[in-house]
């Protein structure tokens, strides 16, 4: 609408003008069902048109009736144009133009270019009740537009308000229709219409319930718990059952979405802590600087798109592969310096490792914010990694799959690393009895730095992809460093496989409280129960046994 | 219980009471008597911040009566400090009465602006200053048993123990951030008139806050001196260096953890309550695992298990931070702060008292040695020939 004032103006009498509706869309549909069955003739075209030059109200409306049914192609660019005030009439001469969004003007009868707007040209006017018709005569086109998706959408508007005489139109649409969906939608909207009708026959309207309830989402289930008063036995039953079917199919849909929301949050925990797994599972150093090993990798990736942006801009879509390995080199060489520099004189004493991690992690917390500025950083999306698509009613969107995927690679890459690798072989055999291991001639020194690295690097892998999906700011790592502890104690020292079950029990767990208990206290509940599963079982969900436990 | 008390006190701790107390006694005093601008005057701002300090240091002495001498490392001790600062903001709260914003007899500001139909269960009494000082001890105590309680029994230690008052400190700060939780939200509780009738902001009021800390301190210190050197404190330290071991041989390892652990809790809740006053405002963000931490690092450099270092570590740290970063070196004070906790831990594990011991102790023992073989010879009476 252009001058909405005026429209939001008639809400002052709701009932009237819902009377008056009814009326003039009940006229409309008559002249619609005519343009449908009959073939339009040229000259009542032409002549309703320049009925506009009248600059009456009554001819107006007269020529809106009739152009809406015309069928004519030019029909929706003429009412639109009429509801934009975009519609001008030449009075002497009865010529009516449209001047287009983009400037140009065109004469309305025959759909020429003209140069410009004759000089004695007005705007036709419109009072708000043509606006009203103006609106219904654009919805009843738009059932009739050419693009299958404009179809659906207008069914889908008219399925919602069950306009009963909306029907002929449905009928003569659906006849004619040759798209699968807008079919669909003609055949739901029908359902919806004959559903409230009042003389409807009973089979038609168990046809339409079950029509309503093969829909089964929150629109159709609000359409049936609308049908109120006196019904007969055999509709109410069946509208009963169909609400309660669609309830319980919403309710498994709501439980698919809320795991699918937990299994994305349960792999981005596990991203993060996967890393933490191999420093404080696997070698028992607690690293409060792993958040930090996060955050670098979130720089590179940021660094890495800067360059790319401003040298070659067409390689933007393959900024993420570069940065992957780039982050594990960067993070994993600071890791390995950090080892070399401060954790290494701090071995068999926990508690002090984790006093100078955490003062580690303020200084490169720092360094990043004195180097980068303290505000986020703008990381963009891959165009492979944009969007999103729909899994029958729950919405999955690319970048999370892609998360989740990367994160199940990067677990099954690091398990088969610890499996066949030489190096896995003397990390495991180290981190199992140390002594041994340098008795067999293991540089565990050596190993200990590459461990440590490995878990920095992995680190650093996660911040590419958390980049994608938090702010890229120096306090990045910080928001994960509770989670990730949790993730690990909980699911058990030592064991990736419990990372992994920790990682998506936590992300499941934590999703389902939510709609119940609200994101906070949902967040809170999850902590308390992780402080009272550790009580029951101090070392987690799968623990090691055996005598390394105690050391 | 005497000797007890005067078993406590070997000549560093009376030399820290005696500083502590000229301190609480000297600095009101000139404050509020020399003329303002004289050079001995310590100007207002100053007391308070001392003040704070005071505070800082009896959190300290509670996170080193755990760590130094029981070998428990909590990372939520802040959460303590402040339920208890939360308990007397209540108090504070209450004391407005009408001259809020909004002035409302019964409800604080902000219960008014949250659209708060009557106070909360949970403020009823706070209006009474006994009730309030009660729960400034009771409140910490009792999460600090509870938590203990199932920590303790089921023998969680070390760092799992440490992660988890990290968790249960995280959750109080989501917990007290929501507005509906009735602790003021994200501001906290603040804009405080009087407290016992006194204004908060007057300078004898603040003097005598400074003093209260002070001698609060030295009461802290001297139960911290007691529990230690008695035979409690020695199965504490059994506990500290071999738990396994102490448990073998027959000592209930865990009350005497829970005990201490309560205790600990209680000091910091304290500490938390004369805070608040002094500062003038209670907010989530006490919460905030960092500042625990920041607590531990306290003791560190000040030298975990002397009692003394930790309160020192305190106040030179905070000293520190309130200096760098009220100047231009305030973007590098994070690096600083990062570099004295890896510094402290690498090379000066035992912190300043503890190295000062280290170096202090064997020099003093040679001296005493020269000093009585000296004497010996002057009276002209031979070493006794102790291979005989």
């Amino acid at each position: 609408m252009s001058n909405p004032p005026h429209y939001y103006f008639c809400r002052g009498r709701p009932v009237v003008a819902n009377v008056f509706d009814r009326l003039r869309s009940l006229v409309l549909s008559v002249f619609l069902i005519g343009a449908l069955a009959l073939p339009a003739f040229a000259g009542a075209f032409e002549d309703a048109i320049a009925k506009f030059a009248n600059d009456e109200f009554s001819d107006t409306e007269e020529a809106i009736g009739t152009v809406a049914t015309s069928g004519n192609p030019l029909a929706f660019a003429i009412i639109s144009a009429l509801g934009d005030g975009r519609l001008s009439a030449d009075p002497d001469t009865k010529k009516v133009f449209i001047t287009q969004e983009d400037g140009n003007v065109i004469d309305a009868a025959t759909g020429a270019a003209v140069d410009k707007l004759p000089d004695n040209a007005v705007a036709v006017r419109l009072n708000n009740r043509l606006r009203r018709t103006v609106e219904a005569a654009l919805g009843g086109l738009t059932l009739l537009s050419p693009d299958p998706n404009k179809r659906i959408a207008a069914a889908q508007s008219v399925f919602k308000t069950h306009d009963e005489t909306m029907l002929p139109v449905i009928d003569g649409a659906l006849a004619k229709e040759t798209n699968k969906g807008a079919k669909l939608a003609f055949t739901e909207a029908r359902a919806a219409i004959l559903l409230f009708k009042a003389d409807a026959t009973d089979a038609e309207k168990l046809e339409a319930i079950a029509t309503i309830k093969a829909r089964g989402d929150q629109e159709a289930l609000a359409l049936l718990t609308g049908l109120t008063g006196e019904q007969p036995p055999a509709i109410a039953r069946a509208a009963a059952s169909a609400t309660s079917a669609i309830q319980s199919n919403l309710a498994l849909w709501s439980t698919a979405q809320n795991a699918w929301y937990g299994l994305s949050l349960g792999s981005v925990l596990l991203l993060a802590a996967i890393g933490l797994a191999i420093t404080f599972g696997v070698m028992g150093v607690i690293n409060m600087a792993h958040g930090e090993m996060v955050m670098l990798g979130a720089y590179t990736t940021f660094v890495v798109q800067e360059i790319i942006r401003t040298r070659y801009p067409g390689l933007f879509d393959y900024s993420l592969l570069i940065a992957v390995p780039l982050a594990f080199l960067v993070a994993g060489a600071i890791g390995v310096v950090i080892e070399r520099t401060i954790i290494r004189f701090l071995y068999g004493r926990p508690l002090e490792t984790l006093l100078a991690t955490w003062g580690l992690s303020l200084v490169l917390q720092q360094a990043v914010r004195t180097a980068f500025g303290p505000t986020n950083r703008e990381v963009g999306n891959p165009s492979w990694m944009s969007g999103a698509f729909e899994l029958g009613q729950i919405t999955i969107t690319y970048n999370r799959l892609w998360i989740l995927c990367f994160t199940l690679a990067v677990f099954a890459i690091l398990l088969a690393m610890l499996r066949y690798t030489a190096l896995g072989l003397e990390m495991r055999a180290v981190t199992q009895n140390r002594r041994m291991a340098a008795s067999m001639g293991i540089a565990t020194s050596r190993v200990d730095a590459l461990t440590f690295g490995l878990g920095s690097g992995i680190a650093g892998i996660a911040g590419v992809a958390l980049s994608q999906i938090d702010n890229v700011s120096p306090n990045l790592g910080q928001s994960y460093i509770i989670d990730s502890f949790m993730v690990v104690v909980f699911g058990g020292v030592g064991n990736l496989w419990g990372t992994l079950v920790g990682a998506f029990t936590l992300g499941i767990a934590n999703k389902f409280l939510e709609p119940v208990a609200g994101a906070v206290l949902g967040k809170i509940a999850i902590l308390v129960l992780i402080i009272l599963f550790i009580q029951k079982r101090p070392r987690g969900l799968f623990a090691l046994k055996g005598r390394a436990v105690e050391a | 219980m005497p000797h007890l008390l005067t078993r406590s006190l070997d000549r560093g701790a009376t030399i820290f009471l005696i500083v502590v107390a000229a301190c609480g006694v000297l600095i009101p005093l000139s404050n509020l008597l020399l003329p303002a601008g004289s050079l001995l005057q310590v100007p207002t701002y100053l007391v308070a911040l001392f003040g704070k300090y005071a505070c800082y240091a009896v959190l300290a002495l509670s996170i080193d009566l755990i760590w130094g001498y029981c070998g428990i490392l909590s990372l939520g001790h802040g959460a303590f400090f402040a339920l208890g600062g939360y308990a007397m903001g209540m108090y504070l709260m209450r004391q407005i009465g009408s001259r809020g914003v909004y002035g409302n007899p019964l409800l604080p500001d902000f219960m008014v602006f949250l659209n708060y139909p009557k106070l909360p269960w949970y403020w009823h009494g706070f209006d009474m200053f006994a009730f309030a000082a009660l729960m400034v001890i009771l409140v910490p105590g009792l999460l600090a048993f509870c938590f203990g309680w199932l920590a303790f029994r089921s023998r969680v230690t070390g760092v799992y123990l440490s992660i988890i008052t990290q968790a249960m400190t995280y959750a109080l700060l989501l917990a007290f951030f929501r507005n509906d939780f009735g602790f003021g939200g994200n501001n906290g509780l603040t804009d405080f008139k009087d407290i016992l009738g006194f204004n908060v902001q007057a300078d004898g009021t603040r003097a005598a806050l400074f003093a209260l800390s002070c001698l609060t301190l030295m009461i802290a210190f001297l139960i911290c001196r007691t529990v230690v050197t008695s035979k409690l404190g020695k199965v504490l330290i059994a506990v500290r260096d071999a738990e396994s071991r102490t448990r073998f041989l027959g000592y209930r390892v865990e009350s005497y953890k829970l005990f201490v652990f309560t205790l600990s809790a209680c000091m910091a809740g304290v500490a938390g309550a004369l805070y608040v006053p002094q500062v003038g405002i209670i907010n989530p963000s006490e919460f905030a695992p960092g500042n625990s931490i920041e607590a531990v690092i306290w003791v560190a450099v000040g030298g975990r298990g002397t009692l003394i270092g930790a309160a020192l570590g305190a106040v030179v740290v905070n000293y520190a931070k309130t200096y760098f970063t009220s100047g231009p070196l305030a973007p590098y004070w994070l690096f600083m702060l990062g570099a004295m906790f890896i510094l402290v831990t690498l090379l000066l594990p035992k912190g300043i008292v503890g190295t000062f011991n280290a170096w202090w102790g064997p020099w003093k023992a040679r001296r005493s040695t020269l000093n009585a073989a000296s004497a010996a010879a002057e009276d002209g009476v031979s070493e006794p020939h102790m291979a005989e």
